[in-house]
């Protein structure tokens, strides 16, 4: 069957899908009194992550997240409030990564991490039905699925953990991407099912609150879909100095890795210090929940046009 | 140098010191954690496929590979000379290099030859080749449509299957991708 590139990647009925999963999300939440705003897509300053690449463009940059405006709408008193809109992340194109995705992000002032788990399970069983949620350390997901303990293992155990001989010269942290990525995440998709990843290694607290330890771990969680990364949440981190240590160290580590450090959003700090009420908050990537709903296997599936069509 | 998303299926890259083409590529990256780039490559001279991984920050040189269409001369039983037909410049490969293409190759046609940091590596059929029968069994008259078939040697040495009808000294076309017969040559 030929299927020429103008045409969009979705089927109509996909799309029709799509559209009461988005009317979906947003009655779960006008329901539950948590408030949709619009932040800005385009910006002049970001808050610099390690990993993630905002796309520049001409007047600032496409954001890859809204965290720091929805923060600043929170330190101003807005209580619970959710976005649910188009971000930026350069050169993310896969199976299951496009340049331009939906994320839907939400934060609960007030709400434990726990709780937000437990609403986060709720709306997905509610799109994506599956078995009751499954739970999980970090250190246990490497033990149980790859044999290696995360924060104890030699480098080069990490190393021979994975079936295939990693790239050279990843640290720690990269061991663990490339042993998650090619041995656990198999697993996880061969299971199936819902499963919440919880206590990361420090080195990956990214905005979380971090729990003293020992060993130290981060208040963050990661909700695995049929093996597939849906949602990523936090304790959040309402520390303004600690959180410019953060933020200036992700731009060490770009710059280490010969990336271009960007530049901080320095009303985001502000308004940490003049106090982010204590909250729990999570993203979720909501074409990879329509893909899971749908039960598609690219997430091009639930696009009108992928990148490639574009 | 080619950053991790230029790696696509069909980019030819430089690995290892060796030349190759990109068959597969997979973008793989946890949230907040390092992309990687897998890619199954397959070597351009002997054709064999390994894969290899790369970090986000890591860069594969392009390889330097140039196609030319060149035509087949003549083989001294060690090596299968080619002759640019613009240039007049000849390059030779080695029987490993020919690999399967000796099955179609007849002096003065044309071919595709890769070449590689300037050197000829392999050497690949057109499509389809006109090639003449020097072998078969005389043909039955009438016999189009039964789907009956018998060996036929044509003048490069290579036997491939052709209808009942076809006569010793005609002219086949032939797919060379499968081997197939495809047609009475026309003219």
């Amino acid at each position: 069957m030929t299927d020429p590139l103008h045409r969009p990647a979705a089927d109509r009925d996909t799309l029709v899908a799509r559209a009461r999963i988005l009317d979906a999300v947003r009655a779960f939440f006008r329901q539950r009194g948590v408030l949709e705003v619009e932040t800005p897509q385009l910006a002049r300053a970001v808050a610099p992550e390690p990993h993630i690449d905002p796309l520049p463009c001409r007047d600032g940059f496409l954001l890859s997240s809204p965290e720091p405006f929805l923060k600043r709408l929170l330190a101003a008193g807005s209580g619970p409030v959710f976005q649910l809109g188009k971000v930026f992340r350069a050169g993310e194109v896969g199976r299951l990564h496009n340049p331009e995705f939906t994320l839907l992000e939400w934060y609960r002032p007030g709400w434990s991490l726990a709780a937000l788990m437990d609403e986060v399970a709720e709306l997905v069983q509610a799109i994506a039905p599956r078995p009751p949620a499954a739970m999980m350390t970090y250190r246990e997901l490497f033990r149980r699925h790859a044999g290696v303990d995360p924060f104890d293992a030699p480098l080069d155990r990490l190393a021979a953990a994975a079936p295939s001989p990693p790239p050279i010269g990843l640290d720690r942290d990269g061991l663990l991407d490339w042993l998650l990525v090619e041995r656990i995440e198999p697993a996880l998709m061969a299971a199936g099912g819902l499963l919440f990843v919880t206590a990361y290694p420090a080195s990956r607290a990214a905005m979380a609150c971090i729990d003293p330890g020992p060993p130290p771990v981060a208040q963050r969680f990661e909700l695995y879909l049929d093996g597939v990364e849906l949602a990523n949440g936090y304790q959040e981190l309402t520390d303004a100095a600690e959180q410019r240590r953060r933020l200036e160290q992700a731009n060490a580590h770009r710059r280490a890795q010969g990336l271009a450090p960007l530049p901080i959003d320095g009303f985001f700090l502000e308004a940490l210090a003049a106090g982010l009420p204590p909250c729990a908050g999570v993203a979720l990537g909501v074409d990879r929940l329509v893909m899971a709903a749908l039960g598609k296997g690219r997430l091009a599936e639930v696009l009108a046009f992928p990148w490639e069509r574009t | 140098m080619l950053t991790h998303n230029q790696l696509r299926n069909g980019t030819r890259v430089e690995i290892d010191d060796q030349p190759w083409i990109i068959v597969s590529a997979q973008f793989v990256k946890p949230g907040k954690g390092q992309a990687f780039t897998k890619i199954k490559i397959k070597h351009l001279a002997d054709g064999r496929v390994i894969e290899r991984t790369f970090k986000s920050s890591e860069t594969v040189a392009k390889a330097d590979v140039v196609d030319k269409v060149m035509q087949f001369l003549y083989s001294d039983g060690e090596f299968w000379h080619f002759m640019d037909p613009a240039t007049y410049e000849q390059v030779a490969l080695g029987e490993s290099q020919v690999g399967e293409t000796i099955d179609w190759l007849k002096e003065q046609e044309n071919y595709d030859v890769v070449l590689w940091r300037g050197k000829a590596i392999s050497v690949s059929p057109p499509p389809f080749v006109v090639l003449e029968i020097t072998h078969c069994e005389p043909g039955v008259k009438g016999d189009t449509v039964s789907g009956a078939t018998k060996p036929a040697t044509l003048e490069t040495g290579v036997t491939v299957k052709v209808p009942l009808f076809i006569n010793q000294n005609e002219r086949i076309k032939v797919d060379t991708r499968t081997g197939d017969y495809v047609e009475r040559a026309k003219g």
